[in-house]
């Protein structure tokens, strides 16, 4: 009786404890030990992963943008060059944008000598992030195949696989056996509307969980000091002379030392606010997700011949994409026409799917650059420095964008591996055009 | 669905056209005499702006020509459009 008594009492304080310790705000390693302990409090005592601060009247860098790029680019500055009094300031909520819109796709398949080592840099660090963080971005290497509907395509496959090679990056040829062998569901027989000639694979691209990447690096910014602030709209940016001050935001003016712009969508307007003229359009782009299945696709397939990318998410829904709408946009929000050309693209190659509700769509705005590669580096003014125009291929390079700018910016020049993507590429010449579609932003 | 206003054949569904981009660049008069930084400001540069948007369109299911339209890029709402050449008069900005 009395043994039981104490039982009892012994694990009341033992919960006492653990809730007091939470309660604290102690910031918990994330471990199994960490979830086991949880699991004693029913899941109740959890600490905020990071803070809410008031803005600081001035911070040494300022970073515009909430997403994933400018997360990242705030951990690296404070991890990577010891700079940490810095702000992060967002309009909406952290990752609301296009970091929780992508279809999460992460590959490093680029044939130009500067994208190719720029986003294998990329996919390095993603290949360690969730430990870098102590947060599980849930990244599985499920391989990316492209696939090759003819001959032509299949020898611009192998071309592209062999500079990749050159360029240390994984890429594996595949047959058209080697690809239903892969993809059991996927229509290769020769009757097939768009027949399949064979594929190009890169085994170590995959997905990875895109929440997670921006409240990863949230938690591990904020960890370091860096000041998260919600709900902040830039609205103007402050110089003296040549030089940039601080910002306007909605919730009052902010000094900065530096001043780096990470935002997607509108990359045009913040520029603006600097009067510096960009080579953008933004245009939305959609993506959709069917009702949830049992495992049928465990790798990430795409294709160029009705321009589609299909993968299966944790959740078992399949999630495509496909094409922008096709002009200029700030809306969220697409048209019905793109959808019906993304599904009857998807149906054609996996039959299968006509089966399927769809579940959601939604759209984002894309900076679309003239040359279908992003900016980051210096703008022309004092201070001021963008990180943008991702066209709709940024969330694979997260980690990377946000390594090489905190450099940029840290060291007021640009790092070897971004130097190729300054501003100045559209007077000099020197444009990194991947696909060869000229100054077409809505065609890249 | 957007309803592009043809000048000639009237609204049609959006799938009929073709869109051709900011119809504000108007291409330079003197090619020869044009400084680098102009090449740059005419080939590459964009107002992009969020809101009134003055764009070319191209109504390739239909009577296959070439027109403005002034749409506004937030809420994709159509305002006027108007073939080549003439005053578009909508009082917008």
């Amino acid at each position: 009786m009395v043994a039981g008594y104490r039982r009892v009492w012994r694990s009341r304080i033992v919960l006492y404890i653990f809730r007091l310790f939470c309660a604290a705000g102690v910031r918990v390693r994330y471990s199994v030990f960490s979830l086991a302990r949880n699991a004693l409090g029913y899941h109740r005592g959890w600490s905020r992963a990071w803070r809410s601060p008031e803005p600081r009247p001035r911070y040494d860098v300022i970073i515009i943008g909430g997403g994933g790029h400018g997360l990242a680019t705030a951990y690296y500055l404070a991890k990577n060059h010891g700079i940490t009094n810095v702000a992060v300031v967002e309009k909406g909520w952290l990752g609301g944008g296009n970091t929780g819109r992508n279809t999460t796709i992460v590959r490093s398949n680029y044939m130009l000598e500067a994208n190719a080592h720029f986003y294998e840099h990329s996919l390095k660090l993603w290949e360690g992030l969730s430990q870098d963080l102590n947060f599980n971005v849930m990244f599985s290497q499920r391989g990316v195949i492209n696939l090759a509907h003819s001959d032509p395509q299949l020898d611009a496959f192998n071309r592209r696989g062999n500079a990749m090679r050159l360029n240390g990056i994984d890429a594996v040829l595949l047959s058209r056996e080697d690809v239903a062998r892969r993809v059991p569901l996927l229509d290769c027989s020769p009757t097939a509307r768009f027949p399949i000639m064979g594929g190009l694979l890169q085994p170590r691209g995959g997905v990875a969980r895109h929440d997670a990447v921006a409240w990863g690096f949230a938690r591990a910014a904020d960890a370091h000091g860096v000041d998260i602030i919600q709900n902040c709209e830039v609205t103007g940016i402050r110089r003296e002379g040549a030089r940039v001050v601080g910002v306007e935001t909605t919730r009052g003016v902010i000094g900065a030392g530096k001043i780096g712009i990470v935002v997607a969508g509108n990359s045009s307007r913040l520029a603006a606010m600097a009067d510096v003229r960009l080579p953008i359009e933004s245009h939305v782009l959609q993506a959709m997700v069917t009702e949830p299945l049992k495992p049928v696709l465990d790798t990430v397939v795409t294709s160029g011949a009705t321009h589609l990318y299909i993968s299966q998410t944790d959740k078992g829904e399949i999630l495509m994409g496909g094409d922008l709408d096709g002009y200029n946009s700030y809306a969220q929000r697409g048209n019905l026409p793109l959808i019906e050309h993304v599904v009857a693209g998807a149906v054609s190659l996996f039959p299968f799917l006509s089966r399927l509700r769809m579940m959601r769509t939604w759209g984002g705005v894309m900076d679309m650059t003239m040359d279908g590669s992003p900016i980051i580096g210096k703008l022309p003014v004092e201070g001021l420095y963008m990180n943008g125009g991702w066209c709709y291929g940024g969330f694979k390079a997260t980690p990377g964008s946000g390594w090489v700018f905190a450099d940029t910016i840290a060291h007021d020049r640009p790092h070897p591996l971004n130097e190729s993507f300054t501003l100045e590429r559209f007077n000099t010449g020197y444009l990194l055009d991947e696909k060869g579609a000229g100054a077409t932003p809505g065609a890249h | 669905m957007l309803l592009i206003p043809c000048p000639w054949c009237g609204a049609r569904a959006q799938t009929e056209f073709g869109y051709g981009g900011d119809a504000s660049v108007g291409r330079p008069p003197d090619p020869q005499q044009l400084s680098r930084e102009a090449w740059l400001d005419y080939v590459y540069l964009r107002d992009n702006p969020r809101g009134p948007h003055l764009e070319w369109w191209y109504h390739a299911a239909g009577c296959r020509r070439w027109f403005r339209v002034r749409r506004d890029t937030l809420t994709h709402e159509v305002l006027v459009s108007a073939p080549p050449g003439e005053a578009i008069e909508d009082g917008s900005p």
